[in-house]
C-alpha cells in the first residue's frame, strides 16, 4: 500500500486517543479459564501496521497498546487463535488455523478461531489492504511458537526428560529416542493456568518443514454455507427484537422540509420514531415496518444538481488540487526529444459500487448499560468507536461481534447501519436490526471515486520507452509507481484518492483501491506505445523491464497462456497487463471476441500468474485470483453508477450490472513459487489487472482504443466506428 | 450468540390478529400459520418460521439470494406471497440434507471449494437441484444458462458450474467428471 490516504475512516473527531484502545484485557483473560494463554507484541508487526496506521487521518497514535495476537491452549488441548481479522469470503478463518498448526504442530482441526468479537479478539485495524497474512499472520505465528516452547517445558518437567531431547508433532510431546515416552497438549494444560506475555520475533520454522502451510485447504465454513447454517448479521434472532426501517432523503445533503407520520403510527404494531433527523418504523416483522415507511409521507428541499456522470469529469479537473509529484528522475524534456512516438491520452473512471450481495446490516440490543452489536462490518472495532460516540457510552460499554460478512470488498469499513441500530436500541429499549434494503446500499455506498488519469509518454527508436509523464486524479497513488525502466519520468497526485470533498457523494476503497485506475491506465498507455513502435505487447513490456520478478511473472503467464508475438492490432483478441498490489506481482494475458455490431465483449479465456511470497492456502489464494478476474470484468465491461447532482440514479440490479455466469471465461491461475519469501497479498492483486485487460485485448481484436471505463457495447461500438 | 435464537414454536404467534391461515409442506414437515397471506414469502420464513438460509440480496428478483424450492422448482421467494404456497411443498436450504446426508450439490460445492462470502450459496445450491430435477444431464453450456441469474460478486462461478457437473455425474451413479 503506497498511498497515503489509505484509509478514510474519519476519526477526526476523537478528542482522547486513549478512548481507541480496549481498557482492559484482564478482564477478558480471566474470563477464559484455564490451559496457556499466550499474547504477543510484535514489533515488526506493529511498526508495520502503525506505518499503516499513521495514514489514519487525525489518527496520531498508532500503536496498539498492549498486543497484537492471542492464542489460548484449552485443557482439553484445543487451540483457539483470537482475532479482529472478520471473513467475508477471502479465506483467513481457514489460512490462519493453518499457520497456527503448522507453528504449533498440531492437527489443523483441532485449531479454531475467534474472528472480529471486540471483547474476545485483540485490537485491529480493520480487515482491508490484503494485510491479515502478511502483517497479522506473523504476530499469530510468533504467539504460536511461544505456546510450544512452554508445551515443550511442561512436557519435559513430566516426562522428565531435557527439553532439547524432545519432539512436538500431532498435538502431542513425545521422547525422540522413545517415542512411546509421550503425553499430549491436553494432558500438558489440564488444570494449568499459564499466561505468557511476549515481544514475539518472527517465527523461524524452516519452510522446507511445513506440512500445514502450502497445503491446499478447503474452506473450513463450506459445510456451514451450503446447509445454511452460517449465519450473517441480518440471521440472528433475539427475544422481542424489532425490524426497523428507515426514512430516507432521495439525494445526498437533501434537507427535510416536512414529514407526516400519522399514517405509519395507525399501522397495528408499528413503533415509529423521530428524533433529530432520524425518522423510523419499527414493526415485529421488516416487511410490515417497510409497508409503514412507505405510509410516511415527506418533503425534501433538494440541492440543485451540478454535475452528473458525463460532466463530472470536467468539473473534477476544473476544481483538482495542484499536482504533488510523487515520483520523478531524469530530464522530461530531454526525454521528449528522444522520442520518435509520442501518446497523449486521459483516461476516465466512473464511480464503482461495492454491491456485495449481503447489504449494510446489524442488530443492536441495550441491557445494563452495555451495547452488543451483531454487524456485517470489515472494521468491527472501528463500529465500536463509532456506536460508542453515537450512543455516549464507553468504548468497553460497546461490544461488537461480527457474524460471517456477506462480501466487503471496501465498502463495510464505515459503518452506519450499526449506529443506526444501536441508536434505535437505545430509544426504543428493545433489541433492533437495521438492515438496508438494495436501494439503501446503492445510496449509502462510498463508490470507487470517479478519476481521471493523464499521461504523456514517448518511446525511442530502439523500441525504449523515453519519457513517462504521469498525473493521476482523485485515485490516490496506490498503483501509480512506475515499474518499467523510464529515463525521464514524472509522476504527480492531485487530490487525495477517495478524501477528496469534491465528489458529489461518499467515496471509499474499493477492492485494491486506486489500483485499478492507475493500473487501467500505465497498462493501457504501455500497449499504446507498443503498437506506435508496431512491436509485440509482450516483447515491448520485457524490452522496458528489468525488474526480475515482473519479467519471471510476465513470461509465466505467456506461457500459460500460449503467447505467440505479433504486434497490436492483430485480429486475435489477445490483451495484456501486468501490475504490482499489495506487495504481489501480477501479469495476466486475455483472448477476448468482440461482436463489431453490438459491441458486446465475450471473454473467452484468462491466463494468471503471479509471485506473492510464501502462500498459506494455495487453493484459497487461487479461489481469490479468480474471483479478481471475474469481479473486475464488471468495472471493467459494465459497472458505473449514473447520478444526477447528489442523487444516485442506480438503485438496483436492474440498471447496475455485475458479472454473471455467461461472462466468465476459462481461467488458468498460476501461484509461483516464492516460498522463502514473506507472504504478500492476496486478495487483492489481480484484480487492478482487468480494466487495462480488456482495453487491450478489445483493441487487438478491432483496433479501437477506449480510454474510458467501462466499455460498454455501446462505447466499444462507437469506438469501432472511429477506428 | 446462536443460543439466543427463538425456537420454531416461539415465533408461531397464532393468537396475534392474522388474516389468513395458510398450510403446506416446509422441508418436510405439515406447517400451519396464521399469516397475512399477502406477506411475502422470504420474510414469512425468515421472521415469523425462523429459516434464515433464504437471503435478501434485493428485493426484485434480480439476484436469486432469495431462492427457495416449490414442488421442486426454484423460485424467487421476494417475488411470491405466502398464499402461493398453499399446500404446496416448500423446500429452504435448511431442509436439503436428508437424515443428515448432504445433498449431492451441497457436497459438490464443499468438494470444489465452489464458495466464497456464502451469501448466494442457499440460492445458487437450490437453483442448481431444480436445474438437475429438470435437467439430469446438462451440459456445462446449460448449467451456465441455468445459473445466469444467480449473482455472485466473490466470483465463485467457474467453480459453482464445475461443481453441478460434478454433482450430476454423482446423482446418474456415474463418476464424477
Amino acid at each position: 500500500m503506497n498511498t497515503n490516504d489509505y484509509l478514510a475512516l474519519n476519526f477526526k473527531d476523537i478528542k482522547d486517543y486513549s478512548d481507541l484502545y480496549p481498557q482492559s484485557r484482564r478482564d477478558f483473560l480471566k474470563r477464559l479459564g484455564g490451559g496457556i494463554i499466550v499474547c504477543v507484541v510484535m514489533s515488526g508487526v506493529l511498526a508495520a501496521q502503525a506505518q499503516e496506521t499513521r495514514r489514519f487521518r487525525g489518527f496520531g497514535r498508532g500503536l496498539p497498546s498492549d498486543f497484537n495476537a492471542f492464542l489460548r491452549i484449552g485443557e482439553d488441548g484445543r487451540v483457539t487463535g483470537y482475532t479482529g481479522k472478520i471473513e467475508m469470503g477471502q479465506g483467513p478463518i481457514t489460512s490462519l488455523p493453518q499457520m497456527l498448526a503448522e507453528e504449533l504442530d498440531t492437527p489443523l482441526d483441532t485449531v479454531d478461531i475467534v474472528m472480529g468479537d471486540t471483547d474476545l479478539c485483540p485490537w485491529d485495524m480493520g480487515t482491508f489492504g490484503s494485510m491479515t497474512t502478511r502483517m497479522f499472520g506473523p504476530a499469530l505465528q510468533a504467539a504460536a511458537a511461544e505456546a510450544k516452547a512452554v508445551l515443550l517445558e511442561l512436557a519435559a518437567e513430566s516426562l522428565k526428560i531435557p527439553p532439547a531431547q524432545l519432539v512436538a508433532k500431532d498435538g502431542a510431546i513425545f521422547d525422540k529416542e522413545k517415542p512411546e515416552h509421550r503425553v499430549t497438549y491436553g494432558e500438558l494444560t489440564k488444570g494449568k493456568k499459564i499466561e505468557r506475555h511476549i515481544e514475539g520475533k518472527p517465527p523461524l520454522k524452516d519452510p522446507a518443514q511445513f506440512t500445514v502451510i502450502g497445503q491446499p485447504e478447503l474452506h473450513r465454513d463450506g459445510r456451514a454455507k451450503v446447509t445454511g447454517a452460517a449465519h450473517y448479521a441480518g440471521d440472528i434472532r433475539l427475544p422481542g427484537m424489532f425490524y426497523a426501517k428507515i426514512l430516507r432523503p432521495p439525494a445526498h445533503n437533501a434537507t427535510l422540509k416536512n414529514v407526516d407520520t400519522t399514517p405509519a403510527q395507525k399501522i397495528p404494531g408499528v413503533q415509529v420514531v423521530q428524533q433529530d433527523n432520524l425518522i423510523a418504523v419499527l414493526h415485529e416483522f421488516p416487511d410490515v415496518a417497510e409497508a409503514a415507511l412507505a405510509q410516511i409521507k415527506a418533503e425534501f428541499d433538494v440541492p440543485e444538481a451540478k454535475v452528473d456522470d458525463k460532466t463530472i469529469f470536467d468539473y473534477l479537473l476544473r476544481v483538482a488540487p495542484s499536482a504533488n509529484v510523487l515520483a520523478s528522475g531524469g530530464d522530461l524534456e530531454a526525454g521528449r526529444k528522444l522520442a520518435v512516438k509520442t501518446i497523449e491520452t486521459t483516461y476516465l473512471d466512473p464511480y464503482v459500487a461495492h454491491a456485495p450481495m449481503e447489504t449494510h446490516t446489524a442488530l443492536a440490543q441495550i441491557e445494563d448499560g452495555k451495547a452488543t452489536v451483531w454487524a456485517s462490518t470489515q472494521n468491527p472495532f472501528g463500529a465500536q468507536q463509532e456506536i460508542a460516540r453515537a450512543l455516549g457510552f464507553p468504548t468497553e460499554q460497546v461490544r461488537v461481534i461480527t457474524p460471517f460478512v456477506g462480501g466487503g470488498f471496501g465498502g463495510k469499513t464505515y459503518n452506519q447501519q450499526a449506529v443506526e441500530a444501536a441508536q434505535l436500541a437505545k430509544i426504543t429499549g428493545k433489541p433492533v436490526q437495521v438492515m438496508w434494503s438494495r436501494e439503501e446500499e446503492f445510496f449509502f455506498d462510498t463508490f470507487q471515486p470517479a478519476a481521471i488519469v493523464k499521461i504523456s509518454s514517448g518511446v525511442d527508436a530502439s523500441g525504449k520507452m523515453a519519457f513517462w509523464d504521469y498525473n493521476v486524479y482523485y485515485a490516490g497513488d496506490r498503483g501509480s509507481q512506475q515499474f518499467y525502466t523510464v529515463p525521464n519520468h514524472r509522476t504527480s497526485g492531485h487530490g487525495r484518492g477517495w478524501q477528496g470533498s469534491e465528489h458529489p457523494f461518499r467515496t471509499g476503497a474499493w477492492r485494491a483501491p486506486g489500483n485499478n485506475t492507475n493500473t487501467f491506465a500505465r497498462e493501457s498507455q504501455i500497449d499504446q506505445m507498443a503498437a506506435a513502435a508496431g512491436i509485440d505487447p509482450v516483447a515491448f513490456r520485457l524490452n522496458n523491464l528489468s525488474d526480475e520478478k515482473m519479467i519471471r511473472v510476465l513470461k509465466t503467464a505467456a506461457e500459460t497462456f500460449g503467447w505467440t508475438p505479433a504486434k497490436a492490432p492483430s485480429q486475435r483478441g489477445y490483451g495484456v497487463a501486468c501490475g504490482i498490489d499489495a506487495g504481489t506481482y501480477v501479469a495476466a494475458i486475455a483472448e477476448v471476441a468482440v461482436n463489431t455490431k453490438t459491441g458486446a465483449v465475450q471473454v473467452k479465456r484468462v491466463a494468471c500468474a503471479q509471485d506473492m511470497g510464501l502462500v498459506v492456502n494455495p487453493e484459497g489464494a487461487k479461489i481469490q485470483m479468480e474471483g479478481c478476474i471475474t469481479m473486475g470484468l464488471g468495472y471493467a465491461l459494465t459497472e458505473e453508477i449514473h447520478f444526477q447532482g447528489r442523487k444516485v440514479l442506480d438503485t438496483n440490479f436492474d440498471t447496475y450490472e455485475i458479472p454473471r455466469y455467461a461472462w466468465v471465461p476459462k481461467m488458468d491461475t498460476v501461484i509461483l513459487d516464492a516460498r522463502d519469501q514473506p507472504p504478500q497479498g492476496g486478495g487483492e492483486p489481480a484484480i487492478v489487472l482487468m480494466g487495462a485487460l480488456m482495453a487491450n485485448a478489445i483493441h487487438d481484436a478491432t483496433g479501437a482504443r477506449l480510454c474510458q471505463l467501462p466499455m460498454t457495447p455501446d462505447r466499444v461500438k462507437a469506438a469501432i466506428q472511429k477506428v | 450468540m446462536q443460543n439466543d435464537c427463538l425456537s420454531f414454536q416461539q415465533v408461531l404467534k397464532p393468537e396475534v390478529d392474522m388474516t389468513d391461515t395458510i398450510s403446506f409442506q416446509l422441508n418436510g414437515k405439515p406447517t400451519r400459520i396464521k399469516v397475512d397471506g399477502n406477506r411475502l414469502l422470504l420474510w414469512v420464513l425468515r421472521t415469523d418460521l425462523g429459516l434464515t438460509g433464504p437471503k435478501y440480496g434485493c428485493g426484485q428478483g434480480h439476484c436469486g439470494c432469495c431462492t427457495v424450492l416449490v414442488n421442486n422448482v426454484a423460485w424467487r421467494s421476494c417475488l411470491m406471497s405466502v398464499s402461493s404456497v398453499k399446500d404446496k411443498d416448500v423446500v429452504t436450504i435448511e431442509g436439503l440434507e436428508q437424515d443428515g446426508r448432504l445433498h449431492p450439490v451441497q457436497k459438490a460445492f464443499m468438494a470444489h471449494d465452489a464458495l466464497q462470502c456464502g451469501f448466494c450459496i442457499p440460492g445458487q445450491v437450490l437453483n442448481a437441484v431444480s436445474l438437475l430435477t429438470k435437467n439430469p444431464q446438462p451440459t456445462r453450456e446449460q448449467i451456465v444458462q441455468g445459473m445466469n441469474n444467480n449473482f455472485c460478486r466473490c466470483g465463485a462461478h467457474t467453480r459453482i458450474v464445475d461443481a453441478i457437473q460434478s454433482a450430476a455425474a454423482e446423482m446418474r451413479g456415474g463418476p464424477a467428471q
